[in-house]
């Protein structure tokens, strides 16, 4: 008996690992390292499959769980626990699912209808034996991971009352030697945000660095070496058409797009020293924002678009100070540590998360901008570019671990943390959160 | 001449010509955009692999042929190619987001700006570099700091502006790999390219 339970949890421990490497093979593995203890239960009950193969193309309900439970917020049920694997409402036995301690169901069913797929789901609140929510979807087989995260959006709405940001993508520069000939290689993906569909943007033997999301999703702005020197260039991720935006003398450096999408702040030295700058993409006409002889850079715009924070040292030290995106005089904002760099606004406003330097160590910390409160969110000693979630959820940042530059992210509670190793070797670095994708109906 | 050396003289270029042609075809592209790039049709729905290798951007052309600056002042008799002169020393270092000049930088850069005013002709690239730490943009500034303030040294001591061609590569191009002060302490530096 004792022998056939632990051989139960060691098949479970396979299934597991079985489902890691099938997450390996696409690119990125996601390794949740905290956080799962508060969390709310809920099943997602396999889907019904009707259709020509033995198998369906995706396992929906393993993507959904995959969602939730890296959010930190669901503990889906394992499979093995479940008693029974409804497909309609009919067959929900609520008591079963009472006993199991979870709260919340989700179930579906997918059919094959020519080259279509018809994905439908209903979600459950197992205690007052109602349905929340149901939708059905009809789509083509690739966009069967993008239905799947939507309903993961759908069922976290529903549950938390904000909005899911599990159907968005993030944007990473890597940094590898090639074997074949012994030189490195500097690169610029896009991924899911789960890890799966890794494209390549652009590749390039000379540095790639502070990749910028255009407000739809559409775009890059980037900083390429290719030139010999800083120059910046945007880059439509679908078309791969791309111009150089700024190739001034001295650095062209930290292009940041505003939330509206006309202009671009940057960080350029051509009038002597780094100062910020906003560009009007379209007519490529510029207008400077400091004067200073210290470093200023790292522009980062308030969503409203009436502010920009950014890195100065024009305090001695790098600190963040804020400026009204048309120019004037600048306002300090941290004043804790000696080194506080590389702000980001949260989709709200109301707080920036930066790089903290204590101790030599370098670590992301959140500035709530009312108290001025500052909390730090990871532990590790060479933590850097931090990026929120379009639902201001989660912070993706780049950190080292076994001496090797990897992504991570973590909650803005710093309750969840979560590590996202790249499957090849090299280096990952400069992960940046991509906006909401539009959702067809 | 004896037989070997003529054998070798013979075969050296051919050689060279090997090794040339034998070059993978990887390093040929040193740049790819969108050999995997999404496309997309209706609402950001689909993204599909579209292939689209190869940009028809002009601003792709320049710069990505181009190998480093070689030294071309590679005749007799000069002091840059004296390993032992203080010329053979072409780097400096700093200290932790610093660039004051250090005492033992001072010597090695007044040795450069003696060999450039006296050599007008002679253009170097200062190239500023940093350690892995603190962010990446304010390194690419820092870099360029550092470059600056040699090059300033360097115009003191009677070096043409247009002798010096400043870049920074903030902490992208780090000297040594490593994680530790030992790797950092090497990478906080500027490098003079002949």
């Amino acid at each position: 008996m004792i022998i056939l339970r632990f051989f139960g949890q060691f098949v479970r421990v396979l299934l597991i690992l079985l489902a890691m490497s099938g997450v390996a093979r696409a690119g990125l593995t996601i390794d949740i390292i905290g956080g799962v203890d508060a969390a709310q239960p809920i099943a997602v009950v396999p889907f019904g499959w009707q259709g020509p193969a033995m198998n369906p193309p995706q396992d929906i309900a393993e993507i959904i769980a995959g969602d939730l439970r890296r959010s930190g917020l669901f503990a889906p049920l394992s499979r093995g626990d479940m008693l029974s694997r409804p497909q309609d409402g009919t067959q929900i036995n609520y008591r079963d699912w009472r006993l199991l301690g979870t709260s919340s169901l989700v179930i579906g069913r997918m059919t094959a209808v020519g080259d279509q797929y018809k994905v439908q789901f209903q979600l459950f609140d197992v205690n007052r034996e109602t349905q929340l929510v149901g939708y059905s979807f009809s789509v083509p087989e690739k966009e069967l991971r993008r239905i799947a995260h939507q309903i993961s959006d759908i069922v976290y709405e529903t549950l938390t009352g904000d909005k899911g940001a599990f159907n968005t993508r993030m944007a990473y520069i890597t940094s590898k030697v090639w074997r074949t000939n012994n030189v490195r290689y500097y690169a610029l993906h896009v991924a899911d945000i789960d890890g799966h569909n890794p494209q390549l943007v652009i590749r390039s033997r000379h540095p790639i660095m502070s990749p910028s999301w255009s407000p739809d999703g559409r775009k890059l702005a980037y900083v390429s070496f290719e030139n010999r020197r800083s120059m910046i260039f945007v880059q439509d991720i679908f078309t791969a058409e791309r111009r150089k935006l700024a190739g001034f003398k001295g650095i062209n450096g930290a292009p940041s797009w505003s939330p509206d999408g006309t202009r671009m702040a940057m960080s350029l030295s051509k009038d002597g020293n780094s100062e910020l700058y906003v560009m009007h993409v379209a007519s490529g006409k510029l207008q400077r924002l400091t004067n200073h002889r210290a470093i200023d850079t790292e522009p980062s715009w308030s969503p409203d678009g009436q502010n920009i924070a950014f890195t100065s040292d024009r305090g001695g030290k790098p600190q963040i100070y804020q400026v009204s995106s048309h120019g004037g005089k600048p306002k300090r904002l941290t004043f804790e540590g000696r080194y506080n760099a590389k702000p980001t606004y949260s989709p709200d406003g109301k707080r920036i998360a930066m790089v903290t330097g204590q101790n030599g160590n370098f670590r992301i910390a959140v500035l709530e901008l009312d108290s001025g409160f500052v909390q730090i969110l990871t532990k590790s000693r060479l933590d850097e570019s931090p990026s929120f979630a379009p639902n201001g959820s989660m912070i993706i940042y780049a950190t080292e671990y076994l001496n090797r530059g990897v992504l991570a992210a973590v909650s803005v509670d710093g309750r969840v943390q979560q590590r996202i190793a790249l499957d090849e070797d090299g280096d990952a670095r400069e992960p940046v959160w991509g906006p909401f994708l539009t959702i067809n109906k | 001449m004896n037989a070997f050396t003529r054998t070798l003289a013979v075969l050296l270029p051919v050689a060279m010509l090997w090794g040339c042609s034998t070059t993978p075809s990887t390093t040929d592209a040193d740049l790819t955009a969108g050999d995997a790039a999404m496309t997309t049709t209706g609402g950001g729905m689909d993204d599909s692999g579209m292939v689209g290798s190869g940009i028809g951007d002009s601003d792709m052309g320049s710069g990505v042929e181009v190998g480093g600056i070689q030294g071309n002042g590679g005749f007799v008799g000069d002091p840059l190619q004296d390993p032992n002169s203080m010329l053979a020393k072409r780097t400096v270092y700093f200290d932790f987001d610093k660039s004051e000049i250090k005492s033992e930088a001072r010597e090695i850069i007044e040795a450069h700006a003696q060999y450039l005013s006296a050599n007008p002709s002679v253009r170097i690239v200062v190239e500023g570099h940093c350690d892995e730490r603190g962010t990446r943009e304010y390194n690419l500034s820092l870099g360029e700091r550092r470059g600056k303030a040699v090059q300033q040294v360097m115009s003191l001591l009677g070096v043409s502006s247009s002798q010096i061609e400043l870049v920074s590569y903030g902490e992208e191009r780090p000297a040594a790999m490593g994680h530790d002060e030992s790797a950092w302490a090497l990478n906080r530096r500027v490098e003079f390219l002949y």
